[in-house]
């Protein structure tokens, strides 16, 4: 389960939108992050994204979040269908 | 009798007695098309002169070349009324020794005619000009149309320099600034670009948030008492603010309202006002489009004025003070009705006050039109990071989810109250915004002060410190 097989990517960059980048990974997750908002909701930006993973059981990741100022509800379906693209499922 | 024209900047220059420690002012009609500026800047720095004191009454992302003059102590110091986000960042960055001094489009004049802020040589950009000085921004290539910001330059300046590429036979027609406050002129290839001259930021919003805002902004005019003959009125060049200068022309043809004057930077879409008969007089202290600039040199009742006349509290009297009904921006707003328009919400510099306080301070009613939150940074904070304005000079805040009324002003809460408009506590829009966007972590306001921001009575309201 939630084993990321080829890259992916969902989003782009228009401002309040997310450009999401998945790539398969050895072991762990390494999440980088570069935002717009990076002093006022970085930490809240990170935490979301390593919950969402955490809910759809990607254990081994390398995920890049290019973030122009989405809301949270924006960054959840933009990493969901990341991770959906990259297992293969659609 | 031709002995004001003089060949060359240099000259000019040499000829003005400008030395090291003294003040150089420049006025910011070409906006971002400016060439003077840097023009003049770099023969300084040739010269060998250092130390000066720069008085822009704006700065705009053309002038870049200034970081190097500012780093190789040719500015000393920097007195303007806005600066957009290039050498903003810069200087937020601490890239000076000295604090910039914010100054308003009326605090400037005001604080030049005091004395306070004393101009060694001026050096005005003008589209059109003859060989006595004479000049005008009404006519020529670089036309500009009013020439507001430069008169108390040239009034007040200990010697002017008049730069044009449009020399044209004594005596101009129609001159602005007239020839008894000018020392020399010269003629240059050109004065600026007229692609940058001219705005490309006046255009109305097509966003469906903004044309709410807009809708609303004038249902709280219509509501508030004051759209009726004699109406005077004053909007930004944003997006919405425009929108809502055409919802209200419309509302003004419908009903036959016949306003008074509309004042300050002017659109095009103020001209069309007042083609379309909602008002008496455009008062122009700085065109904003080419729509403008026409308007002003071939319609009579579309008249030039003077920083003074717009905004100096030390004036007699201002136009700003007989203003009903302002619209006005913000990239903050407290729950106090503090507005920052210095900083993006990361405390670096990207504008300045430019009229804000000043027609804030005039009008009756004094609007800011915002969004909740741009992209995920909501607009109402606890406290803004930097105050451009302050509170009590603001009497409502229109959003996409509602409409603030300051307290203070209890007579128009009930007013649109009465009108069946959202009125809402400005704390609950705070709320709302940050329900939808999460609460955003504060930066801390450490660092060393770089710029002040000066209120147009002349005190300290707020300084801006190093990011």
């Amino acid at each position: 389960m939630g084993k990321i097989i080829q890259r992916a990517t969902a989003g782009t960059l228009e401002s309040s939108d997310v450009l999401v980048t998945l790539e398969p990974a050895q072991e762990g997750l390494e999440i980088e992050l570069n935002s717009v908002v990076q002093n006022q909701f970085g930490a809240a930006i990170l935490e979301t994204v390593q919950e969402v993973l955490k809910e759809l059981d990607v254990q081994d990741a390398r995920i890049s979040i290019v973030d122009r100022g989405a809301l949270d509800c924006v960054i959840r379906a933009r990493v969901e269908t990341a991770v959906l693209r990259g297992e293969g499922e659609c | 009798m031709n002995g004001k024209v003089v060949k060359s900047l240099r000259e000019a220059i040499e000829l003005s007695g400008l030395k090291s420690g003294m003040s150089v002012s420049f006025h910011h009609h070409l906006r971002n098309g400016d060439y003077t500026l840097n023009m003049v800047m770099d023969e300084i720095a040739a010269l060998g002169i250092k130390d000066l004191t720069l008085n822009a009454s704006s700065i705009f992302d053309t002038h870049a070349p200034l970081e190097e003059h500012i780093q190789n102590h040719v500015v000393r110091k920097i007195n303007t009324n806005y600066m957009s986000a290039g050498l903003g960042h810069r200087i937020s960055e601490g890239l000076m020794e000295e604090p910039v001094d914010f100054r308003t489009h009326g605090g400037r004049p005001r604080d030049i005619s005091l004395g306070i802020t004393p101009i060694d040589v001026a050096f005005i950009a003008a589209p059109a000009a003859d060989c006595a000085g004479n000049c005008s921004g009404k006519v020529g290539p670089s036309a500009c149309g009013s020439l507001g910001y430069a008169f108390p330059d040239a009034m007040y300046a200990k010697k002017v320099v008049v730069i044009t590429d449009n020399l044209m036979p004594y005596p101009l027609r129609g001159w602005s600034i007239p020839e008894i406050y000018v020392d020399y002129v010269v003629e240059v290839d050109a004065i600026g670009n007229p692609q940058g001259i001219v705005s490309g930021t006046t255009k109305i919003t097509r966003d469906p948030v903004g044309l709410i805002m807009a809708e609303t902004a004038v249902k709280v005019i219509q509501h508030s008492g004051l759209l009726k003959d004699g109406f005077s009125f004053q909007t930004g060049a944003g997006g919405a603010s425009l929108a809502a200068a055409q919802f209200l022309k419309e509302i003004m043809v419908r009903d036959k309202i016949r306003g008074s004057f509309a004042s300050g930077g002017i659109t095009g879409y103020l001209v069309d006002m007042l083609n379309a008969g909602c008002f008496e007089s455009l008062m122009d202290v700085q065109c904003f489009d080419l729509k403008a600039v026409e308007s002003i040199r071939t319609n009579p009742a579309h008249q030039e004025i003077s920083a003074m006349q717009y905004a100096s509290p030390a004036a007699a009297s201002a136009v700003v003070d007989k203003l009903d009904v302002v619209i006005l921006g913000a990239t903050e707003i407290d729950t106090n009705f503090n507005v920052n328009v210095h900083t993006d919400s990361n405390g670096y510099i990207m504008g300045g006050s430019g009229g804000h306080s000043d027609t804030a301070a005039g009008a009756k009613l004094s609007m800011i039109i915002a969004p909740l939150f741009r992209a995920r940074l909501p607009i109402v904070t606890d406290r803004v990071s930097c105050i451009s304005t302050p509170g009590r000079d603001i009497d409502v805040l229109v959003t996409q989810r509602g409409v603030a009324v300051n307290p203070k002003n209890q007579e128009l809460m009930q007013r649109l109250k009465d009108g069946g408009l959202p009125v809402v506590d400005i704390n609950e829009l705070k709320e709302i915004a940050e329900r939808i966007t999460g609460k955003p972590q504060k930066k801390t306001r450490a660092g060393r002060t770089v710029a002040n921001v000066i209120y147009r009575d002349g005190n300290v309201i707020d300084t801006i410190k190093s990011v």
